[in-house]
């Protein structure tokens, strides 16, 4: 446990001495915040049409701008998950200090475990910058609080099964932009997988689209969780930190 | 401290390490030598835990190295060849967690941060950026890296590659302070360098040992004769070479002379001792007698150099010279 926390904090803080945690932070807020800003413009225009017309039917906050935004925030997830997770193996291929790491009294699970924290708590932090604007909403409404957190509890399972692929596929290679390249890939196959649910209704289809990190997420933008998804989830996880643990010890027998 | 036994390591389709056997007592520093390719790293890597051997087993501090992997890294300090550098981190921040991950407590990080600085001159660049540094500086800050944990032993791949003159006196020095409490294991592909800090000589060449022994008995046992260059100059009048080469021929024990260079009034000869005589005395005895001026004497040092490339070739009887040069270039090539 010691050494998992030796290598989170070393890993943090070199994501934030270079640019790259910066860079992620700043795309996530244009990107949410126009996302937001669409959303709400949007909402306010539904309140006063329906006004207009008489029917002053209440609006959920939740229904109809919290959720669509967290949905869409789980999709910019996709895109920066790959960034996140390229570099954890591959520069340490690359530079030679995987030797470092390798020879040094650390067991291999303990490495991967400390990146992928330090990598799920990165993501959580650009999750943290929709904080800002949720609070908005607040100020100037009354939005239920408790499906905003379930729906956050589902953005950070969803990214950490999300990071546990990309730290696998890092390990594979020792060039940052295959990595990023082919995590990329495979976060929106999973993304994706889900859309042969609207054509195919057999058994088949069915396993497909549950594959599908989308799926599981959905439950959770509405607020309810349920345990089907969170072990999902969950099983994701811990299958790719599986995978990376293997891969890194099989970096030795094929070094 | 370190035993190997019947150590052999294959990739794919070649064998970078084959059979090998040696022990290394504790507080000694051997020097590991081969031409490039010859299987230097990938033993140290074997030693280090990086990479599980084939077959054969390797012990270090008592410890199997792919049964008790964990205890062996405790005791161990490994500089690779490159060294293992964050070059976005401070060379502070670095040290501090090495020391960390080598399982030093936190109390006593800081205290052994300043003392491995100072040991490796790196005092005034610990709040610098690693990647700022230069070639000298990073190879000391892996060499810092390598000794933070106080490890038992010490393996150094290539500590002085990269460095100039100066910076690799300086490393010398510092790896000789450093055996006694460690026992350490350094490579190298530069003979003088073995010379200069190892007391035992590890040699390797194609993944086979070749030999193994303290560089004096190395040395001994590959010197049959001794060799003077003597340079000879007449006070008056010129000097005849011809007559000067029958008189050395005379001296007792000398099997052989070659005249190297003449000079108007200088002549430079090589003398040849016959096996086991020494001849210095006699040489310059004669030299005066004989009413010359005796410029210079000096013994033609049996380098390691020598004992090296007659090791390597007499490995591959047969082949000739030539075409080792020209594996040893592939082989360098494919470095």
């Amino acid at each position: 446990m010691r050494n998992v926390l030796v290598i989170f904090k070393k890993e943090l803080k070199s994501y934030f001495a270079s640019p790259i945690a910066y860079l992620l932070l700043a795309i996530f807020a244009v990107i949410f915040g126009f996302f937001f800003y669409s959303a709400t413009r949007f909402f306010v225009l539904q309140g006063m049409q329906m006004q207009m017309m008489g029917r002053g039917m209440p609006m959920d906050v939740n229904e109809y701008v919290i959720r669509p935004l967290l949905t869409n925030a789980s999709v910019i997830g996709l895109f920066l998950i790959p960034m996140i997770t390229m570099r954890l193996y591959a520069e340490e291929k690359r530079s030679g200090t995987i030797e470092l790491l390798m020879t040094s009294p650390v067991r291999d699970l303990e490495i991967v475990l400390g990146k992928w924290l330090s990598a799920l708590v990165l993501y959580a932090s650009i999750l943290g910058i929709s904080g800002i604007n949720l609070a908005i909403l607040f100020a100037f409404g009354r939005p239920d609080w408790k499906p905003i957190l379930v729906g956050y509890l589902g953005l950070i399972l969803q990214g950490g099964c999300l990071l546990a692929i990309g730290i696998f596929i890092s390990t594979m290679t020792k060039n940052q932009i295959i990595a990023g390249g082919a995590t990329f890939a495979v976060c929106l196959m999973l993304w994706v997988l889900d859309w042969v649910s609207a054509y195919d209704q057999s058994a088949w289809a069915k396993v497909v689209s549950y594959l599908s990190v989308v799926t599981h997420f959905e439950p959770f933008s509405k607020g309810v969780i349920d345990t089907k998804d969170v072990i999902f989830y969950l099983s994701m996880i811990f299958f790719g930190l599986f995978l990376t643990t293997r891969s890194v010890e099989s970096l030795r027998w094929r070094a | 401290m370190i035993k190997v036994e019947g150590l052999t390591k294959r990739y794919a389709r070649t064998v970078a390490v084959d059979d090998i056997s040696f022990e290394v007592q504790k507080g000694q520093i051997v020097g590991f030598l081969g031409p490039n390719g010859a299987g230097k790293t990938t033993t140290m890597r074997v030693l280090t835990c990086f990479l599980p051997p084939t077959a054969g087993t390797a012990n270090v501090a008592g410890f199997d190295v792919l049964e008790q992997s964990l205890e062996v890294k405790k005791r161990i300090g490994y500089l690779p060849e490159t060294p293992p550098l964050y070059p976005d981190m401070e060379v502070g921040e670095y040290l501090t967690f090495v020391g960390r991950l080598k399982g030093l407590a936190s109390a006593d990080v800081p205290k052994r941060v300043n003392e491995v600085c100072d040991r490796c001159a790196i005092s005034d660049v610990k709040a610098k950026i690693i990647g700022k540094l230069s070639k000298g500086y990073r190879q000391r800050v892996g060499l810092a890296q390598a000794i933070l944990h106080n490890p038992d032993v010490l393996v150094l791949d290539e500590p002085t590659s990269g460095l100039d003159p100066k910076q690799i006196i300086e490393t010398r020095e510092l790896i000789r302070s450093l055996a006694g409490d460690h026992t350490i294991i350094l490579s190298t592909h530069i003979l003088s360098e073995v010379e200069h800090s190892c007391e035992r000589v590890i040699i390797i060449n194609q993944g086979r040992l070749v030999a193994q022994d303290t560089v004096t008995n190395l040395t001994n046992r590959l010197r049959g004769s001794e060799s003077v260059a003597v340079e000879i100059a007449a006070p008056t009048g010129d000097l005849n070479p011809a007559e000067v080469r029958q008189r050395l021929e005379q001296v007792t024990g000398v099997s052989r002379v070659v005249l190297k260079d003449t000079k108007d009034k200088h002549c430079s000869f090589e003398v040849e001792s016959m096996q086991g005589r020494s001849i210095r005395a006699e040489v310059a005895r004669a030299v005066v007698t004989a009413g010359w001026d005796l410029n210079e004497l000096r013994p033609v040092g049996f380098s390691l150099e020598d004992i090296f490339l007659q090791l390597t070739a007499s490995e591959k009887a047969g082949t000739k010279v030539e075409e080792k040069k020209e594996e040893e270039k592939q082989a360098e090539a494919k470095v």
